[in-house]
């Protein structure tokens, strides 16, 4: 072992500390697009626990996941991009709490 | 050299991090998610994850970012408006949130008392190749169920883009 090797705890705890600020951003912020980007950094810091505990395991498992992870984004993006262009075209507004009503 | 290159990469993802929640102006926001996809993507390198670190730099910090800005530019998104939070939300949500810090902290460091230590390349299973003998033998039914969803996925948002409610 290295004397200059990084404990993998090190990598799980910038993974929470990235999904505590992508929860943040979720609940703080009022622009549909910045909470639709916190999501992404949520899944992106599950992606990279997912990667040390592969790691930790030396079996590729966890890129598997976290590859399925990528692709279900990317389609999330795609979906969630399409209803946020279809609610501003209805409203005219991104604000997350000027969108209030189930029906215009 | 690990030490290093891990602290760099960790800061600035951190950082980036911090600024897309800080930043009023959607665009910004944008632009620190790409700083976090890419710092993240050296991260992958440093665990031996060679296949997922360009995955993520091609498909998240190319095609989804691109996007995102896209609809950012297409929709002349402007700074969000201040607007007044509710007071439990103002009181109590930061100290939720450090506290939600600090207990997976505390479970993850009691929980894993002696992992593994990082060392780059002391430990290559990610290669293509192995990603690619995985996703058509052990993973092959998931792999050809998430096709469709993607499928699925391209022609929601077809139908969604043109939906016009009256």
């Amino acid at each position: 072992m290295h004397a200059h090797s990084v404990p993998l705890t090190w990598y799980l705890t910038l993974s929470v500390i990235l999904f505590a600020l992508g929860v943040a951003g979720f609940l703080y912020r009022k622009s549909v697009i910045t909470v639709f980007m916190s999501i992404e950094l949520m899944l992106n810091a599950v992606n990279l626990s997912f990667i040390s505990f592969s790691y930790e395991l030396q079996r590729i498992d966890g890129h598997i996941y976290s590859f399925f992870v990528m692709v279900v984004a990317a389609a999330e993006a795609a979906v969630g991009l399409a209803i946020i262009l279809t609610v501003f075209k209805n409203r005219r507004t991104l604000q997350i709490d000027e969108v209030d009503s189930m029906k215009l | 050299m690990d030490t290093i290159l891990f602290l760099i990469f960790a800061v600035v993802a951190v950082v980036c991090a911090f600024n897309l929640v800080l930043q009023t102006h959607p665009i910004s926001s944008a632009l620190s998610l790409i700083g976090v996809m890419a710092s993240l993507a050296v991260l992958y390198l440093l665990l031996g994850a060679e296949f997922v670190a360009m995955a993520q730099m091609i498909v998240y910090g190319g095609a989804v970012m691109v996007l995102f800005v896209f609809v950012i530019m297409l929709l002349n998104a402007g700074s969000e408006k201040a607007s007044t939070k509710a007071w439990f939300a103002q009181v109590a949500g930061l100290p939720l949130l450090l506290a939600f810090v600090g207990l997976l902290g505390f479970l993850i460091a009691r929980a894993l008392p002696d992992t593994r230590r990082v060392n780059f390349g002391s430990w290559v299973g990610g290669t293509a190749q192995e990603i690619g003998r995985a996703l058509f033998t052990t993973y092959l039914l998931p792999f050809e169920i998430i096709s469709v969803l993607i499928l699925i996925a391209i022609i929601g948002a077809v139908v969604l883009a043109q939906k016009e409610i009256e």
